[in-house]
């Protein structure tokens, strides 16, 4: 079973990586673009056969390591 | 007083830690993260600077769940004093025993240079040798320095007098110009600037020597 997880920076948390994307994608010519998130793509191989249990666990991972809950909001995607 | 330096894989400033603790006449200690316990009759930790883990995740986060993460955690929870340095502090904040969190500095550089610092509060043993309000020279070398946290947590922040040190002019986008923060206890110290690196005059400045030489007589008085 495999696992993506999906971690962003808060609404309202400031990405000054995300801002400088957005500016040279501005100095590029590719105009209108009014806003840049960056945020990372987790992917998990895990041994679990059971869905729901299998969620559960990737989210206490999330909670207890893949993502700072100070800063950062993260999805979790089964399949 | 004895302290205990860690090192993690990507730490490099354990020694100038070391030598710093040392040089206030404290017997120090080396651990490495792999340990699962402090040696016996600690009473002080420093989380040197470095990339530790080489920032992979988030900086400081693997640090944080390394096997002498958990220790470290108990200690300060026992109320240890620990001292984070640079990626000290932002291993402080991953574990939680800080609040707020450091991100990448709003110019999106990395900055190494000395600046100039306001000590906030004397009200705490890293801190009681300086005058309050007193300025003091210290180096920062980092890329994700901008200390970030929520407005309530900012006014409970200042309204426990828990910031440490300001940026006189903020480099890194900080909020509230914050370099420095104590934990509620105020034994629990994360700073982005390097006093380790200012303790003798062949360093280029002595103004960080005061934090090593106040927490030792303070342990000392203990």
């Amino acid at each position: 079973m495999k696992a993506r997880v999906h971690v962003m920076l808060k609404d309202g948390v400031l990405d000054p990586q995300g801002e400088a994307v957005r500016a040279a994608l501005g100095h590029m010519g590719f105009s209108g673009v009014e806003a840049v998130r960056q945020g990372k793509v987790i992917e998990l191989d895990l041994a679990a056969t059971d869905t729901a249990a299998a969620e559960a666990e990737v989210k206490a991972m999330c909670e207890k390591l893949l993502a700072n809950t100070v800063i950062e909001k993260y999805t979790v995607e089964i399949a | 007083m004895k302290a205990a330096v860690i090192t993690f894989p990507g730490s490099n400033c354990d020694r100038d830690l070391f030598d710093a603790f040392a040089k206030a006449g404290d017997e120090v200690v080396k651990v490495w993260h792999k340990e699962t316990e402090l040696p016996a009759g600690i009473d002080v930790i420093g989380i040197p600077g470095g990339f530790s883990f080489g920032d992979y995740l988030r900086c400081g986060a693997i640090a944080s769940r390394s096997p002498i993460g958990q220790a470290v955690v108990d200690f300060a929870q026992r109320g240890g004093y620990v001292l984070g340095v640079c990626n000290g502090f932002q291993v402080l904040t991953e574990m939680g025993l800080l609040p707020g969190a450091l991100m990448r500095n709003a110019g999106l550089k990395f900055i190494s240079k000395p600046v100039a610092l306001t000590v906030t509060t004397t009200d705490s043993a890293f801190t009681s040798g300086y005058d309050k309000g007193q300025e003091i020279l210290i180096p920062i070398a980092h890329a994700e320095g901008n200390y970030q946290i929520d407005a309530e947590g900012l006014k409970q922040l200042q309204g426990e007098d828990r910031v440490a040190f300001r940026y006189v002019e903020n480099p890194n986008g900080a909020t509230d110009d914050i370099a420095g923060v104590l934990s509620a206890n105020r034994r629990v110290l994360g700073m982005m600037p390097h006093p380790e690196r200012v303790v003798e005059p062949a360093q280029g400045g002595t103004d960080g020597a005061a934090l090593f030489r106040a927490l030792s007589s303070v342990m000392a008085a203990a």
